[in-house]
């Protein structure tokens, strides 16, 4: 992968640059909902990772063999059987977590085959979204580009939500990184961030 | 047909060095019957070994100039521009030892007793055939493969050539396969030998002395496996309560459109494959397990792998399933192999990795493009 096509990436989807900035040179990572494998590429040529991505998707998954990482097809919400305890140094769940069905289940079930859990997603409490559901409709935006009747998000959350179903959980959020494109955004992040990143681990 | 390799001619391989099978027993000369397609690079290693599965053979793709209607079995797979394109690869298929398509088998004469080897044939495993095709290729110059394939059955070998020769494989595919039977499968197997073994031509194995062939036995077995090959959908789809005679005519012969249809495979079949070899070939899926001498422990036996693996299973194959597929991912995952696993929804059951569907060709095209950049 060519420096352009990094940066491509990187500006495309600003949390990828977050997480690699947690990811030590030559982990083990599992990335759950890869997708065409983009963020697996992206953190092979950045951070020389041993990844594997899991997806459901056909097309996503000759994307993946295209963009030549492993990927396991596997639906996430049947869990992730497959995978040993402890088998990976981290597991992301990269702009997925609002789309997953058992999100609880899944949770737990990263901190079971991974030792950390990183995860993105877009902040329903960005104050786009508030404006839209004050003016009287479902919020549609560049993070949440689909129409209330077609979108694959179903559990949607804002920061808050996030951190108190962590507290919930007993899982212990170690870092978090809010963006608003590729600015991170430090003040008043539940309102004024797009894309949330958090890192986690388990707090028993 | 521009996106066939066209003409092929099928090459015979003399071996004069001894083989010791995994039995003990030992054959002390042997051919093997093979083609080739493509051509092979200056590196040498731009490779491909195609191994096949039960009732397969050396004759992949192509045609034959005197037998324009023998398309080899997966010329829809192997082929200029297809998934294993011969522009970028050279591809070789080869007929297995024990086999009945002209490599040494139960049918061959022993030329030390001038009588067809029959039943004293020895019977053979996939870590045999494994060291026989790792001959062959070290008579075609190759050191290394760029990717070992092969389907149910050729699976196996696939997985094998990674155990036994893990410097000698770069990739392997593995489609619709198993790292070892279920006992449900092998079920299925004792029974269709069964058929054979109790057919009173089979006279022990050495029924080309006595001018017979266990037709009956061997087209029993074949209308079993065909059952296990087609899912319950395509049979309802394709046969469903269908009558021949459109009623019912209260006897044993042919009513149901399905039975015509096992009847017409099995007496197909029967007439061109040896009782033989089919009790050999199922004998050695049965024995196939990489971890019968490590304690059943797959993890440590795929511990030697050093090939990068693509596992492909297909959604109605209940023969060979998803599950068992999976069970060849999890230890490569525990060994940190590069592996990737697509699961294809497809109607046709075990045979659907013998059919066209443009998603399975796209994961399989996929694949080996990333191989050809890598061996080029």
């Amino acid at each position: 992968m060519s420096h352009d096509e990094i940066n491509r990436l990187a500006a495309e989807r600003p949390d990828f640059a977050a997480i690699a900035a947690w990811i030590p040179k030559g982990a083990t990572v599992l990335d759950l909902g890869c997708g065409d494998g983009s963020l697996l590429r992206y953190l092979k040529e950045t951070r020389s990772v041993k990844g594997y991505g899991v997806e459901i998707n056909d097309l996503d998954i000759v994307s993946c063999l295209v963009n030549g990482v492993n990927v396991i097809q596997n639906d996430l919400d049947s869990g992730l059987a497959d995978f040993e305890d402890n088998a990976f140094d981290f597991v992301i769940l990269s702009q997925t977590l609002q789309a997953t069905r058992h999100t609880e289940a899944l949770v737990k079930e990263m901190l079971r085959v991974g030792r950390e859990g990183i995860v993105s997603f877009p902040n329903f409490g960005h104050w786009l979204n508030r404006a839209q559901i004050m003016a009287g409709r479902m919020p549609v935006s560049r993070t949440l580009p689909y129409q209330w009747y077609d979108t694959p998000n179903v559990h949607l959350c804002t920061l808050h939500d996030f951190e108190a179903f962590c507290r919930r959980c007993a899982v212990d959020i170690t870092a978090r990184s809010v963006m608003m494109g590729e600015r991170e955004i430090k003040l008043l992040p539940n309102l004024l961030g797009n894309t949330a990143v958090y890192r986690f681990q388990s707090g028993i | 047909m521009s996106d066939s390799v066209g003409i092929v001619t099928a090459q015979c391989a003399r071996f004069d060095t001894p083989l010791t099978f995994s039995s003990g027993a030992v054959l002390p000369r042997y051919e093997l019957m093979y083609e080739t397609y493509g051509e092979l690079n200056a590196a040498r290693s731009n490779a491909i070994l195609i191994c096949h599965a039960l009732s397969g053979h050396h004759h992949v793709a192509g045609v034959y100039a005197d037998d324009e209607k023998n398309v080899g079995w997966w010329d829809n797979m192997v082929g200029p521009g297809k998934p294993i394109d011969t522009n970028k690869f050279f591809v070789v298929g080869l007929n297995n030892l024990g086999g009945c398509h002209g490599s040494t088998g139960p049918s061959s004469i022993d030329q030390a007793t001038g009588q067809p080897y029959g039943s004293s044939f020895p019977m053979v495993t996939v870590e045999d055939w494994v060291a026989s095709q790792a001959r062959l290729a070290d008579l075609l110059g190759i050191k290394r493969f760029a990717a070992v394939i092969g389907g149910s059955l050729g699976g196996m070998q696939a997985l094998q050539w990674s155990l036994a020769y893990p410097e000698r494989v770069a990739n392997v595919l593995a489609i619709a396969s198993a790292p070892r039977l279920t006992a449900q499968n092998i079920a299925f197997n004792d029974v269709a030998r069964n058929a054979i073994l109790t057919d009173p031509d089979f006279h022990g194995g050495n029924y080309y002395q006595h001018g017979v062939v266990p037709t009956r036995g061997l087209r029993l077995a074949r209308m079993l496996g065909h059952i296990t090959y087609l899912s319950d959908d395509v049979m309802a789809d394709k046969f469903g309560r269908e009558l021949r005679d459109g009623k019912y005519n209260y006897g044993y012969d042919v009513e149901f459109q399905i039975e015509s249809y096992l009847r017409y495979q099995g007496d197909k079949f029967a007439a061109y494959f040896d009782a033989n070899t089919y009790l050999l070939m199922t004998k050695a899926l049965d024995y196939f397990d990489p971890a019968h001498l490590s304690g059943g422990d797959l993890n440590k036996a795929f511990a030697r792998a050093q090939a990068d693996f693509l596992v492909v299973s297909f959604t109605t194959d209940w023969r060979f399933s998803p599950q068992r597929s999976r069970e060849i991912v999890q230890p490569l995952l525990h060994n940190r192999r590069n592996v990737s696993y697509a699961e294809i929804t497809s109607a046709h059951g075990h045979d659907s990795f013998l059919m066209p569907h443009p998603h399975y060709f796209d994961v399989v095209r996929a694949y080996l493009n990333n191989v050809a950049k890598e061996c080029a």
